[in-house]
């Protein structure tokens, strides 16, 4: 397991208190789960993705990652409905592990309220609760 | 015992303190598929007389023949032979797993299960011709009644999960007859998972309670959840820590007090036949698993069976059939209005069942008591000789049972798996790991009274071995098992990219 | 007692290091209010030479094979074990193993069990098969959930009432608490499901016909299949009588989503009723919904070939409240059993014995024609089927019993308007003699 100061926690991501990070680009936020989830979780067998058009609201569970011994699931930051999901993630579950913020991205949802991002911590704020 | 031993890894040469390792390598054969056997025209099965008319089905209905291999009987005999030879049973050596009681299968108990009027019975026979199965039924719900101080008992559920599912539906019955159906169950998190995976079949919401600081639960714990939506609480009595739950009575009473329902997790009762009985301190319901406190054997997964006990207020909840006796005949009785149904096709485990009873009859009394003593003793000595080179989260009594964490080891970078790996090349199955969920790095020991005492000596010999190891060479424990057919398997590509099928 | 090996000295050797003065001080943490009041009532213990008659005594009270001919299957199959398979399986590295979850050392098991999953799926026609579940009935149960689950929407499954009823009961005590419905589809006067009244229904998440059917009778797969792509909903099968595989169009052919199976016929004791063997097997997309242990191919550090249970996190030890099922325990020894029966009889032992089951029913249903039976179903069937019986058929069924011939399941109780209907079973088990004796008795 990773020292928390090892961790790789890009700047202009922000995360969520449950270990995910969501990047935005217009009205589409993107979400995977950050380099302590992965770490923790240990090597990723299994992304179980929503169906894209399917709505959720913030907080709503949209899937789950299972290592082999362990399940968690996911929540998405943002209301709104799911645009793409990342289809490789079928044939190429480590990437999860390997690529988190970039080629191990899991949802892609077009928020309905982009405030909602708010709710989120920066990195400081993250690093801080971490720590905590 | 000093013995010189080559690190693998370095090339040096170390004085260690070690046991002797009891487990060696003699042929293990290289044993390939059923498939890869197979010759065209053989055949291992002795085709019966055609002595009726050949008739012949309607093509559009007939199938392809189905790709099974062709063998002949010795190479069905060799290759299962073969496969045996990679196992280890108790049979084999012990098999110290917390919580499943992997006690000597008597031998005698397969002469009875085999008696052709056994085995050879039909579920549907008219009640006339199955007599003796029905007493042996009706008999073996009244002796584990007795054992259990319950007052009805079913031998319907196939394995203890389905009986606490049973369990779990004559809670639901019982509320939903009183008219007003509850939403909720109280489960300590040091519970085995088939309990909240039980309770969410049948609707209920898990709420979890923590264990106190002593590792059994606070009656004010209990009572700071328990409520009128609350249909009940399950709990393990010995817990899964292998600690007697104390405060059970006052438990009991304020899960009673707002109308609930207290459910029993009998897995651990080999730690308390004829010393408490879960009739007594206020469990209404209980599970009982043949296949670990009753000597049935495990078969490498099963089959099981998991009987369920009930007091008087819940009997009619029971599946359905019910064994009646009347007159001095055994009847089956399906006339029960408020039962849950049905929940296995004919009338439970009937080959496991006959087992169970003849282990009960051959044991009596005086023996099962015994058997807890003598458990709990074996248990108890393991604790008392493991407790400096294993780190005892709890220190005070435990019963059939003990759990120990690697929060000693866990500094030097080796695990509780990593040792446990290693006590294979030992000679001894590990023991149960990473459970319960409590304690991190869980090694939950449980000897059984059957061992004796030299193979406990040897098996303490054995893990001190690996924990001297752990320190001076932590290397052969992340490497182990060395001695077994194959090392460490690769689980991750397992799970990604699952074969399931040849 | 020869089970309990210490002896004074090992028990007070013991004690000295627990620090206990008496076995009795060990439990000294037990509440006395907790303690009990007494020694437990049960019978004196019996030596093994008692038990051995006191057994004996109660097996004799039982009609079985061979002082019985029981011409009855309705989910249990008098059939031929051939002896390698109880040899084989009380080995004890088999029997008294544990669950391989320490897969070093239990590779016997885990490939055992793989070459089950193999040629189950093979005989069914199906993509994957779990480790085993309990039976069949529990099995097509754990079906119907799976298809409830994932069409979220839907509350209600769409079950034929020639589902064996025991099935059928079974399905609704697990149903009951999650406010699920079972619909029952009628039977046809050919004996056959009738699926019409599906087409007025559309909330129903799955279909679910037996075939052969609890009346012996082979059930249309095929529009079964277009009747429930139709309405896109799961289509599950289930079966009691496995040999019947070995001879009839298999339940992949006509792409079945879920199939629940029985089986015992797979040179598994009839035990009054259990263990048996449930078998639940789907198409591969549903693999990761299947409850139950699965065991998949995979290397080790070596690079040598092996198996592990794999796919776990679908079981109750890790999802807990959230597993979709709570099966840890199935009936993997039966598992086991099932295999070396397959490789046993293999590709054409099975078609052979299958075949001579249905010749020996086909000539057991005309003996009893001749007897004056009628058959009401015109539907072919396996090895089992349903005869009306002549008058007077009742008082004659009693009296050959004391001749050791049991002669048909009255199904009245399940099927109400089947007054004196019986359902009748031959095997391979069943000579010619056995069947043109019962014919004669009863004509």
């Amino acid at each position: 397991m990773k020292e928390i100061s090892e961790l790789n926690l890009p700047e202009n991501l922000k995360y969520s208190d449950d270990h995910e990070w969501a990047g935005v680009d217009g009205d589409v936020v993107t979400v995977g789960i950050d380099d302590y989830a992965q770490d923790q979780l240990g090597e990723v067998v299994f992304v179980e993705l929503p169906e894209v058009g399917t709505t959720f609201s913030r907080g709503d569970q949209f899937g789950t990652v299972e290592s082999v011994k362990a399940v968690s699931e996911i929540y998405t930051p943002v209301s709104g409905e799911v645009v793409e999901t990342n289809l490789a993630l079928a044939d190429a579950p480590e990437l999860v592990n390997n690529s988190p913020y970039e080629n191990g991205w899991i949802i892609r949802i077009k928020a309905d309220d982009l405030s909602e991002l708010d709710n989120l911590k920066d990195k400081a704020a993250y690093l801080a609760m971490l720590k905590g | 015992m000093e013995q010189e031993i080559t690190n693998s890894c370095r090339g040096e040469v170390k004085k260690c303190h070690t046991a002797k390792q009891t487990a060696t390598s003699g042929l293990i054969f290289k044993e390939p598929f059923l498939w890869e056997k197979s010759r065209e025209g053989r055949c291992a099965f002795s085709i019966p007389e055609q002595d009726v008319e050949a008739s012949a089905l309607d093509p559009e209905l007939t199938g392809d023949l189905p790709e099974l291999p062709q063998l002949s009987e010795l190479d069905v005999v060799r290759h299962y032979t073969r496969l045996s030879q990679w196992n280890f049973g108790v049979d084999s050596g012990m098999y110290p797993l917390g919580s499943c009681t992997m006690k000597y299968n008597p031998k005698t108990n397969e002469v009875q299960a085999s008696r052709p009027g056994f085995a050879g019975a039909h579920p549907l026979l008219d009640e006339d011709l199955c007599q003796g199965a029905l007493e042996m039924i009706y008999n073996l719900e009244q002796y584990l009644a007795e054992i259990t101080g319950m007052d009805a008992v079913t031998l319907q559920p196939a394995a203890g999960a389905h009986g606490e599912l049973a369990g779990m539906l004559a809670i639901h019955a019982y509320h939903a007859k009183k008219g007003h159906q509850r939403s909720k169950i109280i489960i300590p998190d040091s519970a085995h998972g088939t309990n909240p995976a039980s309770a969410s079949l049948c609707g209920y919401e898990s709420i979890n309670i923590h264990s106190g600081e002593d590792g059994i639960l606070t009656p004010e714990a209990v009572a700071a959840v328990m409520d009128e939506e609350t249909a009940g609480i399950m709990i393990t009595n010995p817990n899964t820590l292998g600690l007697f739950e104390e405060h059970i009575r006052e438990i009991a009473r304020i899960v009673h007090d707002k109308g609930g329902v207290v459910y029993g997790d009998g897995a651990n009762m080999n730690a308390i036949m004829g010393i408490v009985k879960p009739g007594e301190i206020g469990i209404d319901v209980l599970h009982l698993n043949l296949h670990k406190t009753f000597s049935t054997p495990h078969g490498g997964g099963g089959p099981g069976s998991g009987p369920i006990c009930v007091v008087k207020e819940l009997e009619p909840f029971l599946p359905v059939p019910r064994v009646g006796k009347k007159g001095g005949r055994y009847t089956l009785m399906y006339d029960r209005a408020d039962s849950m149904g049905r929940m296995l096709t004919f009338h439970g485990h009937f080959g496991i069942l006959v087992r169970a009873y003849s282990y009960i009859v051959s044991m009596g009394a005086e023996g099962l008591t015994n058997v807890s003593k003598l458990a709990v003793l074996n248990a108890n000595y393991i604790k008392e000789s493991l407790k400096g080179d294993l780190y005892l989260p709890y220190e005070r009594p435990c019963m059939h049972e003990c759990v120990f964490t690697d929060k000693f080891q866990v500094e030097s970078g080796v695990s509780t798996l990593d040792m446990a790996k290693r006590m294979m090349d030992y000679g001894f199955h590990p023991p149960t790991i990473y459970f319960p969920l409590v304690v991190h790095g869980a090694i939950m020991i449980e000897p059984t009274e059957t061992e004796s005492k030299e193979t406990i000596d040897q098996f303490i010999d054995a893990f001190k071995s690996v924990v001297k190891e752990a320190e001076e060479n932590p290397e052969i424990l992340k490497s182990a098992p060395h001695l077994a057919k194959l090392s460490r398997l690769d689980e991750v590509s397992a799970a990604r990219k699952p074969v399931l099928r040849g | 007692m020869r089970y309990l090996p210490h002896t004074d000295q090992d028990i007070k050797q013991m004690l000295a290091r627990t620090g206990h003065a008496s076995l009795d001080d060990l439990f000294s943490t037990i509440p006395e209010e907790c303690r009990v009041k007494r020694e437990m009532c049960l019978p004196k213990p019996m030596t093994e030479w008692e038990l051995n008659d006191h057994m004996a005594e109660l097996a004799s009270k039982n009609g079985a094979s061979p002082s019985h001919r029981v011409f009855i299957g309705a989910g249990s199959y008098p059939h031929h074990i051939p002896s390698i398979i109880p040899y084989l399986i009380s080995r004890s590295e088999f029997m008294t193993a544990y669950t391989p979850y320490q897969p070093e050392i239990s590779q016997g098991t885990l490939q055992g069990i793989y070459e089950f999953q193999t040629m189950i799926t093979e005989l069914l026609g199906t993509e994957v098969a779990t480790a085993s579940h309990y039976d069949c009935g529990t099995a097509l149960s754990e079906a119907l959930l799976i298809a409830l689950r994932k069409k979220k929407r839907f509350s209600r499954v769409a079950v034929s009432s020639l589902v064996h009823p025991h099935h059928r009961e079974i399905i609704r005590t697990y149903l009951a608490p999650s406010g699920y419905q079972m619909v029952e589809l009628p039977g046809r006067a050919d004996g056959t499901t009738d699926l019409s009244s599906l087409d007025a229904m559309d909330d129903i998440a799955a279909v679910a016909v037996q075939s052969p059917n609890f009346f012996g009778c082979i059930e249309n797969l095929g529009k079964v299949k277009e009747v429930a792509e139709a309405k896109d909903i799961f289509f599950v099968t289930s079966f009691t009588e496995a040999l019947a595989y070995g001879l009839l169009k298999n339940p992949g052919h006509f792409g079945a989503d879920i199939v629940a199976g029985e089986g015992q016929s797979l040179g598994i004791d009839q035990s009054f009723g259990g263990p048996g063997l449930g078998i639940l097997t789907s198409s591969k997309q549903y693999v990761r919904d299947l409850p139950g242990r699965l065991v998949g191919r995979t290397k080790d550090r070596r690079g040598e070939d092996g198996f592990v249970l794999t796919l776990s996190t679908r079981e109750q030890h890790i999802k807990r409240e959230k597993a979709s099922s709570n099966i840890c325990s199935n009936n993997g020894l039966n598992a086991m059993k099932a295999a070396i029966y397959m490789a046993t009889v293999g590709k054409v032992g099975i078609r052979r014995i299958a075949q001579l089951n249905h010749d020996k029913a086909i000539f057991l249903k005309s003996k009893l024609q001749e007897a004056g039976f009628e058959i009401p179903f015109s539907t072919p069937f396996f090895n089992e089927f349903v005869a009306k019986a002549p008058e007077g058929f009742a008082a004659k069924r009693e009296a050959l019993k004391k001749k050791g011939i049991v002669a048909g399941l009255n199904i009245e109780r399940y099927y109400p308007a089947l007054e004196n209907h019986y359902l009748f079973c031959a095997t391979e088990l069943f000579s010619r003699e056995d069947i043109e004796t019962l014919a004669r008795e009863v004509k």
